[in-house]
């Protein structure tokens, strides 16, 4: 372990479920004493409506129980709090604190939804400033904050080119999508209606102008397109691709995945896209917290505008009030008006930022990536070695010929302290590791991760099987994922025991 | 800047070392004319000292007010506990549990909460969690679909308006078909008007439902299987699970709903956290991800995310969801809630809303000039016929530091004069009475 330099080893506690912790008549809360005359629920509910299990399975435990279940459970992930977290397309950056004190003042977090637009100026302040920061950062006309995640934005945006369409007289059948979309791509254009049709990607990596040409015909309601692709490549040809898609009355979905490319450099307002969506929970630095909560704020061009989802908060005078007059708006898409504490986490990281901190920022994450692969091009493959932008996507060939697959690399990356980039995606690249370090990891970081990198490489040559059965330092060993999926068992039951 | 880690100097050798003159000739992907040739029209980098006195005022100007609103958010008691515990780095600054060697925390915690919505709902499996009750329940109908093979679904009137927008917003991009059904004088959605046929994918109720109150999902179901309909039920209010007959037991095929109550910030909406769960022989067919138990070679337990074919990032257009980034963390703070809370706390929680509610709505119906609108029984909401529209009292009571309840008319046509008024725990009898005392007014006014 020597050559390890960023990680040794360090107790590990055990913790079994909460079920299994569970002490009959143990309690964890005191509510204050009932001021008002005790009811039997049999009397006013009637017992066919009351279940009768009294709860059994549910835990007993005290509230030191708890807290200790939960924090040793804490100390077997790994974070960003913790060290570099690569995964390509995810942007899993520095969460600045200043951020959750915002997001936990009261005034946020009692404000009710239903309450009247009066008591809740605060709220509405915060949601119409995060409309209009993201307006200017993306150069669109207009902005959603509704939608909860990426996914869900992707799914808004294609719904409203759907009704644009079907407003002007056909909703048209089809959505093309490059090979090296993310999934979401897809399955969010299927949600609204749409047959997909794969693009497949130039010698470049970048998407094929003449497959484009060939297939935009008037079948066609659209193209989605990530920009800086998930090859961390920026589409150079953006421009003709719109102009192209809208000469054959198309729309263009650009995927925003990855803004962190972009931000204070370039506008996909500029570019001519006609709809966009941004992963907060990526480029504006709101928590991931172990799959969400994200918010996937939708922009667009003049053009969509009327479809956005309602309401929207605007603006009178100094007052803020929900605009529902929209009558060619798609609906809702989500109750309320967004993952709103997730938005005064995003407003509360922007003005932090402002405007030279924002254009650093993606300097920053560009030049990291760029260095990454520098350092590491002549050890691992990089097939599409273009102008890389945030991320960089190498692939396993190199290591292949000794039975060393990405998966593999991955594992072994643990046991030198860092989380494995993104695997397998994308689709297009055999074996790839998807890298971002983002602008948030200091030379001193890279600098071990290349040397880890390089190490496993070497490890791959002169002893594959060390790499073929890693991780070592961790609780637990690569788990059996083939008999999980083939007898699931989703759920703990009390004969487990 | 303070979130960088490189210096200036530091950064231009690192330049210098990939071999690069300056830091433009890394953006020359890009078109030149479309580089910005000038900052972002952004407000200026602000200190933390500044941020700090910026979102104080900002948070300020929302009204402190005492609330009897409820409407699909509830104002429960958080222990501190869940804020200790999500605090936490590991928790909060993680993502999605792909590699589970260094993820084990967060997976166990998942099929924690897996377990115990499951054994709330009565249901066989459960998912990590929806974005919010609303858009679970409109997955559920598009599983419904897939499922049935059948494009039409009756939804009762007393759901949700938000959540009948958001499952109209989805079924009309689908090309689903919708109707609805209506509710008795008693407030009940009327089991006798459900139509449901051989193109009925599935039949929707909530309970309790938009009113309050307690509906006979028992009735539903029969009414929904009878066509070979699935039953999806919803709940709004997740402590009523602690108290009412489990979904799963009166029959539910997709038992969906919101989890905010279970220790979730009121937040203005969210973020909060969809709870989704089903049947075994249905679970292929379910959106989001799923926990499941494994061992590795030496036989140590873990778990893992499994039954990942349904997903979008393995079967793109043929997934069964467009679902990925979910709603983690509010997931977490529901598994320490109901841990902390454990099978006392919730009824004992379940009971004091039921008391507290019947309290308010008796002491409400003895008024003059105000009734109850419905006498079928409710949990913690009840619908109040009011003696002036419902939407003045909320306003002028605000200005007198209550927020009365939700004026039902811009929901509901004929329903100006309808006031929907939820008690939780948190409400003391003091408050009711101040309550009380203010919707008097307006009753003497007349």
């Amino acid at each position: 372990m020597e050559k390890i330099k960023k990680v040794s080893r360090h107790i590990t506690q055990n913790e079994p479920l909460l079920f299994e912790r569970s002490r009959p008549g143990a309690v964890g809360y005191k509510l204050p004493p009932l001021d008002v005359p005790a009811i039997e629920p049999q009397e006013v509910i009637g017992s066919k409506l009351l279940r009768n299990d009294d709860l059994e399975g549910l835990p007993e435990l005290s509230e030191p129980d708890v807290v200790r279940h939960f924090i040793r459970l804490s100390t077997w992930n790994y974070a960003t709090d913790l060290g570099m977290f690569p995964l390509g397309s995810c942007t899993m950056k520095y969460n600045p604190k200043i951020n959750e004190w915002a997001a936990r003042l009261e005034g946020f977090t009692e404000s009710h939804p239903m309450a009247p637009e009066s008591a809740v100026q605060g709220s509405l302040e915060i949601i119409y400033l995060a409309q209009e920061l993201l307006k200017e950062i993306t150069g669109m006309a207009a902005v959603t904050v509704q939608p909860a995640a990426g996914a869900h934005g992707e799914m808004t945006g294609i719904m409203m080119i759907r009704a644009h369409l079907e407003k002007q007289g056909n909703a048209r059948k089809k959505v093309l999508i490059p090979d090296s979309a993310h999934g979401t791509n897809p399955a969010s254009a299927v949600i609204c209606g749409y047959a997909v049709e794969t693009i497949p990607s130039d010698k470049r990596g970048l998407t094929d102008l003449a497959e484009l040409e060939k297939r935009m015909d008037d079948t066609v309601a659209g193209l989605m397109l990530t920009n800086p692709n998930t090859l961390g490549l920026f589409e150079e040809n953006i421009e003709q691709i719109c102009k192209l898609v809208h000469e054959r009355g198309g729309l263009v979905y650009m995927d925003g995945a990855n803004m962190n490319a972009l931000c204070g450099i370039t506008r996909p307002g500029d570019m001519g896209v006609d709809v966009l969506h941004m992963n907060l929970h990526k480029t504006m630095s709101t928590p991931h917290g172990g799959g969400g909560p994200g918010a996937g704020p939708v922009a667009v061009s003049a053009t969509l505008e009327p479809y956005l989802p309602v309401p929207l908060v605007v603006k009178q005078g100094e007052q803020f009030r929900f605009d529902y007059d929209r009558p060619d708006s798609i609906g809702r898409v989500k109750a309320f008006y967004g993952n709103f504490l997730v938005l005064v986490r995003a407003v509360c990281y922007i003005l932090s930022l402002g405007p030279d901190g924002l254009k650093l920022n993606t300097e920053a994450a560009v030049l990291n990536a760029n260095y990454l692969a520098h350092h590491l091009r002549n050890t691992y493959e990089i097939p599409y070695d273009g102008k890389i932008m945030h991320e960089v996507v190498f692939s396993d060939k190199n290591q292949l010929k000794y039975g060393v697959r990405n998966g593999d690399i991955a594992k072994r990356l643990i046991d030198y302290g860092f989380h494995p980039p993104t695997m397998s995606f994308p689709l297009i690249v055999p074996g790839a590791l998807m890298v971002e370090p983002t602008e948030s990891e200091s030379r001193q970081e890279l600098d071990l991760f290349i040397d880890a990198m390089k190490s496993i490489a070497r490890e791959a040559e002169e002893n594959p099987d060390l790499v073929k059965n890693a991780p070592y330092s961790t609780r637990i060993g690569r788990l059996d994922e083939v008999s999980a999926a083939r007898n699931p068992i989703l759920r703990w039951h009390p004969s487990q025991e | 800047m303070r979130y960088v880690p490189n210096s200036a100097e530091e950064r231009a050798k690192m330049l210098e070392e990939i071999g690069v003159t300056s830091i433009e000739e890394l953006f020359s992907s890009i078109p030149e004319h479309l580089r910005l040739k000038k900052l972002l029209d952004l407000p200026p980098a602000r200190s933390e000292a500044e941020l700090i006195i910026f979102f104080k005022e900002v948070a300020a100007k929302n009204a402190n007010l005492v609330s009897f609103l409820g409407a699909g958010v509830y104002n429960h008691f958080r222990p501190i506990i869940i804020d200790t515990i999500i605090s936490r780095s590991e928790f909060y600054t993680t993502y999605t549990p792909y590699q589970p060697e260094i993820a084990q925390g967060t997976l166990q915690a998942i099929f924690e909460y897996q377990t115990m919505i499951c054994q709330l709902t009565g249901m066989e499996v459960a998912n990590a969690s929806m974005y919010d009750g609303s858009t679970a329940l409109a997955e559920a109908l598009l599983m419904a679909v897939r499922i049935t093979k059948r494009r039409k679904v009756l939804l009762p009137q007393a759901l949700h308006p938000d959540y009948r927008q958001v499952v109209e917003t989805y079924m009309k991009r689908g090309g689903i078909v919708y109707e609805y059904v209506p509710f008795s004088i008693s407030g009940i959605t009327n089991a006798d008007a459900i139509a449901a046929d051989t193109s009925t994918a599935a039949v929707v109720i909530q309970s309790p439902n938009f009113f309050g109150i307690i509906e006979d999902i028992s009735a539903v179901a029969e009414k929904a299987h009878a066509a070979g309909s699935l039953l999806i039920a919803v709940v709004t209010e997740a402590i009523s699970l602690a108290l009412l007959k489990s979904p799963g037991e009166c029959g539910a095929d997709i038992v969906v709903g919101e989890g905010q109550s279970f220790g979730v910030p009121v937040g203005f909406g969210g973020p909060h956290v969809g709870f989704f769960a089903s049947k075994t022989k249905f679970q292929r067919q379910m959106p989001g991800r799923l926990i499941g138990q494994a061992y590795d070679a030496t036989g140590k337990r873990g778990f893992v995310i499994t039954l990942a074919t349904r997903e979008q990032h393995i079967r793109r257009e043929k997934a069964s969801s467009n679902i990925c980034t979910n709603q983690g963390l509010c997931m977490l703070m529901s598994t320490v809630y109901l841990a902390t809370m454990g099978r006392r706390g919730l009824r004992e929680v379940a009971l004091q809303n039921v008391a507290k509610a019947t309290y308010a709505a008796r002491s409400i119906a003895e008024l003059q000039g105000y009734k109850l609108m419905f006498d079928a029984p409710f949990f913690n909401e009840f619908v109040v016929k009011t003696p002036i529209p419902a939407d003045q009292i909320v306003e002028r009571l605000a200005s007198e530091g209550i927020l009365a309840g939700v004026a039902l008319g811009r929901f509901y046509g004929g329903l100006e004069n309808a006031l929907l008024v939820c008690v939780t725990e948190q409400n003391t009898r003091q408050q009711i009475d101040d309550l009380i005392a203010g919707l008097r007014h307006f009753a003497e006014e007349q």
